[in-house]
């Protein structure tokens, strides 16, 4: 019973299907602890969490230099931007806007550094369905390279105030 | 007595015997246990605390279901976020936490026949969780506090939001040193011989967890609070969430653990099981203990901060030891059950002893769909999501709330609902009215769960995001496309809030009719829930090893592994098509 408390002699080793079923799932886990280090070498989707401190006010600076070096237009009064293959790139986080629209090419490798001006956010790319956390302080930076041309939205999914569901964004994808 | 030792002097030893005062211990009419008075004054108190909260949680959680049902969309974004904020921390916090503290009460001082260590620290305590409590609810409900229950800083609330929370804490560690308080006098005074009972263990073991997990709650909102009046800067973000999740995911690790003692009393008091082996079921416990505290990297996955390495070793509990726990436990429950129910002769086949277990008698049902619901539901979608680089695919979306709605919902929650069917006839000594009523109660609320757990999870398969009042962002500068697919799921958790909601409702009401209306059963046992069907000795087949018998539980592990493995590798190929990062 597993109420009653147990006199000496109580500890038996387990046998039989007890006895298996700890090896079989030990064996599981086991390839699930191999599995981790394995995708982080040979997998092409990892979050190494690269990372630098940044001022808000340092990361806005940059955002500017960003867009004034590489924009080619606008949309809905926000910069389209478009950064030359294997370039750093920025996106700035806000209460409640994601700045700029960039503009990338297929199967081209960019920087993006992601940080936030004030609270936590979520950069998370539709329909692609991939999600990274955006702190004000942090610099985080993705080593990301589409794979599907066409017209994605980021949406913010960490809770950032009232018009949390407002902050949307753009990233366009060419051939 | 006395024991000898050849060769040495006779050593005495003492007698056991409880240690109350006279007058403060009662018999159990029904199992015969030993009660002490002090002890149940306090688990009434705690039991009823939680119910109160659970329906303040419950109401919250019919309003947040049909706002994420697009086609009713009920509340404002203002009251979303706000009834969202009371939602978490009366469910997730004060309800669980009132539950477990009388667990905490009732299984040391029943089992090991002792009186409860201090009255004095178990009001101290209750005190504080309910000040606490009724500060934090007050302060959101005063629209001071929409910051969630996590509220990431540099989000501020009022501070009286954290001071409830820090008092409510505070109470729960005071409840918690009680109980080791309580041990030690049982031990002290020779209360009980031989080694502590299984149950007993586990609530250690979950006791112990508590400990950890409520000071990383100290050393995360006290720097938050001070900050909150002026007296310190704001704490570092990427810190805060690392520390807050110490308390926020270690907290469901204390509830696994009690869920999981909960089902070994259960077990016996339903069907007379006892574990196949004492040694596997106490090292699975011990391997929560020494493993589960890392979990807080389960939330930190895709942050910046913290690089690979920390992520992996941490997410993976130090290699799955933590997950093998459960496996252990997944196979040892429902074996038990086994075993009790072949000897008594329930034996045809493999699946014979299942078909024909208590199921009218809700403890039992209640507590059996909570081991499916948390196994097949909670644990394969919680360590998928845990996986370092499928989180990616997951990270902030319903898919979370989908994993946690089916562990400490329809896994934690329901098995506390199922041993209420028992606390309220042995400790509070009082009849359920409606009994059919009682024996539905555990399939709905099983059947409501699953669905919002279903809805979310596909929901936020196709990228709808957690915490959104808008699936839709309609208003948005830029406009999001939602897959048709992704509506269907969301009205499958609105319909599925409603069934859940319903059978928590009834829940509430049946025990609050029982416990201030019911007829009383002192002084006799209680109503047996279910009455054992006597089977003819000739129909008993003889196995050459009775004790170790379990072929129908190996079917449903080797069923669950299978599931656990299809779903797993299944996620790392939907990873595989997603752009690259690094």
């Amino acid at each position: 019973m597993s109420i009653q408390t147990l006199q000496e002699g109580w500890f038996k080793a387990p046998v039989g299907a007890e006895r298996a079923w700890i090896g079989i799932a030990f064996a599981w886990c086991m390839v699930m602890t191999v599995a981790m280090p394995y995708w982080h070498f040979y997998g092409k989707q990892n979050a190494t969490g690269e990372s630098y401190r940044v001022t808000p006010i340092e990361y806005t600076q940059r955002v500017a230099k960003f867009i004034e070096t590489y924009q080619t237009g606008e949309i809905s009064g926000f910069p389209i931007v478009e950064p030359p293959p294997g370039a750093d790139a920025y996106l700035q986080a806000q209460m409640w806007k994601w700045t700029p629209v960039l503009k990338l090419k297929k199967g081209q490798s960019y920087r993006l550094h992601i940080s936030s001006l004030d609270l936590n956010h979520g950069f998370s790319i539709q329909p692609v369905n991939m999600s990274f956390q955006v702190l004000p302080g942090y610099d985080h930076v993705l080593t990301l390279t589409p794979t599907s041309a066409g017209e994605f939205s980021i949406v913010c999914n960490e809770f950032c105030g009232i018009g949390h569901h407002l902050m949307t964004g753009r990233i366009l994808v060419t051939e | 007595m006395a024991t000898t030792v050849p060769g040495a002097m006779p050593i005495p030893s003492r007698p056991v015997k409880g240690n109350h005062s006279p007058g403060e211990v009662r018999t159990c009419d029904t199992t015969g246990l030993p009660v002490c008075i002090t002890a149940q004054k306090f688990v009434k108190l705690h039991a009823v605390a939680a119910v109160i909260f659970l329906l303040i949680g419950g109401v919250g959680a019919i309003l947040l279901g049909l706002t994420r049902w697009p086609a009713v969309h009920l509340l404002s974004a203002e009251w979303y976020y706000r009834i969202l904020t009371l939602h978490g921390l009366n469910m997730l916090i004060f309800w669980i936490l009132n539950f477990e503290i009388a667990i905490l009460y009732f299984v040391p001082t029943t089992l090991l026949n002792t009186r409860l260590y201090s009255a004095g620290l178990a009001w101290v305590g209750f005190i504080l969780m309910t000040v606490g409590a009724l500060m934090v609810d007050y302060i959101i409900f005063a629209g001071k506090a929409d910051v969630l229950m996590t509220s990431y800083v540099p989000l501020l609330a009022h501070p009286v939001f954290y001071l409830g929370i820090i008092l409510h804490a505070v109470g729960a560690l005071i409840g918690v040193g009680n109980y080791f308080g309580t041990i030690y006098i049982a031990k002290r005074d020779h209360t009980y011989e031989g080694s502590v009972p299984l149950v007993v263990f586990g609530a250690t073991a979950a006791a112990i967890i508590a400990v950890v997990t409520l000071l990383h709650g100290a050393v995360t909102l006290i720097p938050t609070w001070l900050w909150s009046i002026g007296l310190m800067g704001p704490p570092d973000p990427g810190w805060y969430r690392i520390t807050w999740w110490g308390l926020g995911h270690m907290s469901q690790q204390v509830n696994v653990c009690a869920m999981v003692a909960v089902w070994y009393l259960l077990a016996t008091l339903t069907t007379g099981a006892k574990p196949i082996s004492e040694a596997v079921c106490r090292g699975a416990f011990v391997l929560y203990i020494l493993f589960i505290n890392v979990a807080s990297a389960h939330h930190i996955l895709v942050d910046p901060g913290v690089g690979a390495s920390w992520k992996i070793w941490n997410t993976s509990y130090a290699m799955y030891l933590a997950v093998l726990a459960s496996m252990i436990h997944g196979f040892t429950v429902p074996g038990s059950v086994e075993v009790a129910m072949r000897k008594k002769g329930y034996d045809q086949g493999l699946f014979g002893w299942l078909v024909s277990a208590p199921w009218s008698n809700p403890g039992f049902s209640g507590f059996f769909l909570s081991l499916v619901i948390f196994g097949f539901g909670g644990g394969i979608t919680g360590v998928v999501l845990g996986t370092q680089q499928i989180n990616i695919m997951a990270h902030n979306t319903l898919r979370i709330p989908g994993h946690f709605h089916v562990t400490v919902v329809g896994g934690t929650t329901l098995a506390f609902m199922a041993l209420t069917y028992y606390v309220v006839p042995l400790v509070f000594r009082k009849e359920f009215y409606a009994r059919g009523l009682c024996r539905l109660q555990t399939w709905l609320f099983a059947a409501g769960i699953t669905m919002v757990a279903v809805g979310m999870s596909f929901a936020g398969s196709y990228g709808v995001p957690r915490r959104t009042w808008d699936a839709e962002h309609s208003g948005a500068t830029f406009a999001v496309g939602v897959d048709p697919g992704a509506h269907v799921m969301l009205g499958l958790l609105g319909v599925g809030a409603i069934v859940a909601f319903t059978a928590l409702f009834l829940f509430i009401g049946l025990v609050v009719a029982a416990v201030f209306f019911g007829k009383s059963n002192a002084g006799k046992a209680m109503e047996p829930w279910h009455v054992e069907r006597a089977v003819p000795q000739a129909a008993r087949s003889a196995h050459a090893d009775p004790d170790h018998y379990v072929p129908g539980t190996v079917v449903l592990t080797g069923v669950f592994l299978a599931c656990f493995a299809v779903y797993y590798f299944a996620n790392w190929k939907w990873l595989a098509d997603v752009w690259w990062v690094r």
